[in-house]
């Protein structure tokens, strides 16, 4: 007969509140097998544990019931209790009766009904647990990092540095993402590519970094400490061994395309570098326009360049790569303004706040003049905050950082045109350092703040209109303005989704990327290994984002110094002289982690694949396999008692 | 309907998306009916029709089975199974007079916990309407003993009448009579 100890934790009045303990113990101590049954304030306490610890010595416990929170939370803490008392840490089995019953049900009676069946069910579940041993694996001593933006460069450049290899995987030509296009950052108002440049050459240049761009990640096989991706270069066509950067080709190219980087507002050639401090600084050829590519004529670029570099018969290449941590650090997108009333997409100066970026940018498509289509200085320009964030139409969020890139823009205006400035705000959300003081030298200058939403633009007498109701002045307001621009909501990218599911990472209701928990785990993922870091989680400004690279940054160093991760001992065995060989399980098993052994004539299970989810236990019309620590006889039990009370 | 029945519902939930999203119900202190009691899986793949069959068999009203978004699963395709079994699992249900609303397979994500609530919420409703499921055990008291945790012989196969071992664990056709009438 086991020796089982109970343990019901008040957790303060987070479970006493609403849950009986003292009955939820009596009842516990009554049950099959258990020898003692307490109740107490905080078990996850040290005395907590330390009562825990003294009863397995003391009373000679076999098994621990544990009735708290849920055991995604604190089944490693008490795991360790057990072992700090010489019993295996799996002799445990957690009742969840904080998350799944004091919290969510109203009415002590029920609660406590509740809590007792759950607990029964783990005192009879944890009489068949088994004692099991954790495996270890070596990890691959590299890094992937997704994404070339400053988060992903940052953490790139902090794993480099500690001494591990890293590759850099970026989507476009060159690294250095959103904030490569910023004129300015607030609040400080350092310029962004003097800040940004340097740390993309140190990409480029340091020996423990190897960067792919114009590449995507396609396939992620393996688990934490041995991944197996799959990485794809898109043919640049432009074999980058030869080609010096000396621009030849994109100076002769005759045909221009919009530019992505200065967000259409200028042009490049079909043959291109994004942007001049652009890393690696190679250019690529736009295939889908590219005259050769659609008539096959021109070649121009073939002809000269210097040193025959161009190549338009190359193919994508799958380069794999095995790595023993992946950080995934892809950032946002921008709503679609054109989608809202507006007048984006109607009106040629109404400019979202990224073009704006580009126009005042002394590199920009207008060398860093602020102007109307017509090229004259606007005398009056608004800037409508919050354009579909916090509003139930488009995302319920707030952007988080469209206010105070507002106030720099409203800030930058002002000082290179002039222009009187109207910002259209609902609240200001000056939330960082120094961020309010910021906001305040910005309405010294004399930049006006109309607080309610631009709700519409229109046009009068060859100007623009904006439509508000100014909620301080209880009015209807009409502003007429040469410029309007629009502050659009940070939104995930649009293939979030996809993405989501080659890393194995879960998305919250917005889109976003999930992390682990939302205050004590910001960086890790639901998958072992993976991390994210940047506006790829939520919206965040550029020191958020940053301080995220450098702290998945670290989470990786912590995972590859180690040299070795734990591999749970929840895996699948095959009962031989049960197994009748009917090999239902191998094609059900997504790990390939069954075979089948021709001499023996039945299935083995490879533990060193297998993780343990019991699909192919479920498939088997035998019964010969079978899943450790959730075998069926310890869920069966588990149904029955829990449906007993 | 009698108001007074409360219903026991028994959800297999995955440890990755639904269990996860079951604890935000509780962290977000969402309120949801009482009735549902979770047993944690590592994966819904790993549910045996004959887990669900014990269900039903030992008291169970109703019973949820809840995985992650197809697409979403932690272990790649495993909730894809879970898909494809089902269907098979509602026949054998029904031959045995278990009216389909008693069984429900959804998919909750890690940050679902509202849909949870509806989804208890609904199911809770539905089964009030139904009254008790009368339980296998109940009415066919000469399979008690087989349908008893205590029987299950190692490798979890539970022996059938007459010897044969079924991961059913119940004859099937014969049992049909006196189930639940539905369309
Ligand atoms: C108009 C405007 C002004 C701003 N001004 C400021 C400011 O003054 N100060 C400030 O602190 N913040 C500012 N921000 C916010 C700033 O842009 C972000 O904080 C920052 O860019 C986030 O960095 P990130 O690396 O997370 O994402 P990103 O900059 O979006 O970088 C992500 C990178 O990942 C790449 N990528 C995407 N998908 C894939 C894929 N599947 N595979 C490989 N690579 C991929 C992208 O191409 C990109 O290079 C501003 C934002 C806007 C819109
Ligand atoms: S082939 Fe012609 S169009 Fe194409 S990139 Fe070269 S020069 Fe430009
Ligand atoms: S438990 Fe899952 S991973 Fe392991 S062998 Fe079975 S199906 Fe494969």
């Amino acid at each position: 007969m086991a020796r089982i100890g109970v343990y019901v934790c008040h957790c303060g009045t987070n479970i006493a509140g609403t849950v009986d303990v003292a009955a939820v113990r009596d009842f516990a101590a009554a049950l099959p097998g258990v020898v003692v049954a307490r109740d107490y304030q905080y078990m996850c306490s040290d005395p907590g544990q330390d009562l825990m610890r003294k009863d397995i010595t003391q009373m000679g416990l076999d098994r621990v019931v544990v009735a708290s929170c849920s055991p995604r939370m604190h089944e490693p803490t008490f795991r360790r209790a057990l072992e700090g008392a010489g019993l295996n840490g799996y002799l445990l089995e957690m009742a969840n009766i904080r998350e799944h019953v004091s919290w969510v049900t109203a009415g002590v009676a029920a609660a406590t009904r509740k809590a007792k069946a759950l607990v029964a069910g783990a005192v009879r579940r944890v009489a068949l647990h088994q004692p099991l041993e954790e495996r270890y694996a070596d990890v691959t001593p590299q890094a992937l990092v997704v994404g070339g933006g400053i988060a992903g460069i940052e953490a790139a450049l902090k794993i480099a540095d500690g001494g591990f290899r890293v590759h850099l995987v970026e989507k476009e030509p060159s690294i250095g993402g959103q904030m490569a296009k910023l004129d300015k950052t607030f609040p400080t108002l350092d310029c962004s590519a003097c800040i940004l440049t340097p740390k993309m050459v140190a990409v480029a240049q340091h020996p423990n970094i190897v960067l792919h761009t114009y590449s995507e990640v396609e396939r992620v096989d393996g688990f934490v400490g041995n991944f197996r991706v799959t990485i794809r270069h898109k043919a640049r066509s432009v074999d980058m061994q030869k080609c010096t950067g000396c621009g030849t080709c994109w100076s002769k190219c005759p045909y221009t395309a919009p530019s992505e980087f200065d967000e259409g507002l200028g042009k490049r050639k079909l043959i291109y570098i994004p942007f001049p401090q652009a890393v690696p600084n190679k250019p690529v050829i736009d295939r889908e326009r590219c005259v050769k590519f659609r008539s096959g004529k021109c070649g121009a670029c073939q002809k000269l360049c210097p040193t025959g570099a161009i190549d338009f018969t190359q193919q994508d290449e799958l380069v794999e790569e095995s790595f023993g941590a992946i950080i995934v650090a892809t950032g946002y997108s921008l709503l679609d303004p054109g989608r809202g009333p507006w007048g984006y997409g109607r009106y040629p100066n109404v400019l979202t706040a990224l073009q704006l970026e580009r126009m005042i940018n002394a590199s920009g498509p207008t060398g860093g003049h602020v102007q109307v289509q017509d090229g004259g200085t606007p005398r009056a320009v608004a800037i409508l905050h919050c354009i579909g964030s916090r509003d139930q139409n488009y995302h319920e969020y707030c952007s988080n950082v469209c206010c105070m890139y507002s106030l720099k823009l409203a800030h930058l205006v002002k000082e290179k045109t002039g222009a009187e400035v109207y910002n259209f705000y609902i609240d200001i959300r000056a939330f960082g350092k120094a961020y309010e003081e910021f906001y305040n030298r910005v309405q010294n200058e004399g930049v006006y703040f109309i607080r309610g939403k631009g709700a519409e633009v229109g046009s009068r007498d060859g100007r623009l209109l904006v439509r508000c109701e100014d909620t301080l002045l209880g009015k209807y307001r009409e502003v007429p303005v040469d410029m309007v621009v629009l502050s659009p909501a940070m939104e995930a990218r649009p293939d979030a989704s996809h993405l989501s599911q080659v890393f194995g990472i879960q998305r919250s209701a917005d889109g976003f990327f999930l992390e682990a928990h939302a205050k004590l785990e910001p960086l890790k993922t639901a998958t072992d290994g993976v991390f994210i870091a940047g506006a790829c989680q939520g919206p965040k400004d550029i020191p958020y984002s940053v301080a995220q690279g450098a702290g998945a940054a670290a989470e990786v160093l912590r995972l590859l110094s180690a040299g070795r991760v734990t591999i749970s001992p929840v895996v699948a065995q095959v009962a031989a002289e049960i197994c009748s060989g009917c090999r239902a399980c191998l094609p059900i098993c997504p790990y390939n982690a069954v075979s089948y052994d021709e001499v023996t004539k039945v299935a083995r299970v490879n533990e060193a694949l297998c993780k343990g989810c019991g699909t192919c236990v479920a498939a088997c019309p035998s019964g010969a396999l079978s899943v450790s620590h959730f075998r069926t006889p310890q869920v069966l039990a588990q149904i029955e008692e829990v449906l007993a009370v | 309907m009698n108001q007074d029945f409360e219903p026991k519902i028994l959800g297999f939930f995955c440890n990755w998306c639904s269990y996860a999203g079951a604890d935000l119900a509780g962290v977000s202190r969402l309120k949801y009916p009482a009735n549902l009691r979770i047993v944690r899986v590592m994966c819904s793949g790993r549910v045996e029709p004959t887990m669900v069959l014990k269900a039903f068999a030992c008291g169970a009203d109703g019973v949820l089975i809840s995985g992650c978004h197809p697409g979403d699963c932690h272990y790649q395709q495993g909730n894809y199974k879970t898909l494809r079994r089902v269907p098979l699992l509602e026949r054998t249900l029904a031959q045995f007079g278990i009216h389909p609303a008693r069984f429900r397979l959804t998919w909750i994500s890690a940050n679902e916990g509202q849909k949870l609530v509806q989804v208890v919420t609904e199911m809770v409703e539905e089964i009030k309407k139904l009254g008790p499921f009368p339980g296998t055990r109940a009415r066919f008291p000469e399979l008690a003993p087989h349908l008893s945790g205590a029987t299950v012989i190692p490798g979890g196969a539970i022996p059938a009448p007459g010897g044969a071992t079924t991961t059913v664990g119940v004859p099937g056709a014969t049992l049909v009579a006196g189930g639940e009438t539905h369309d």
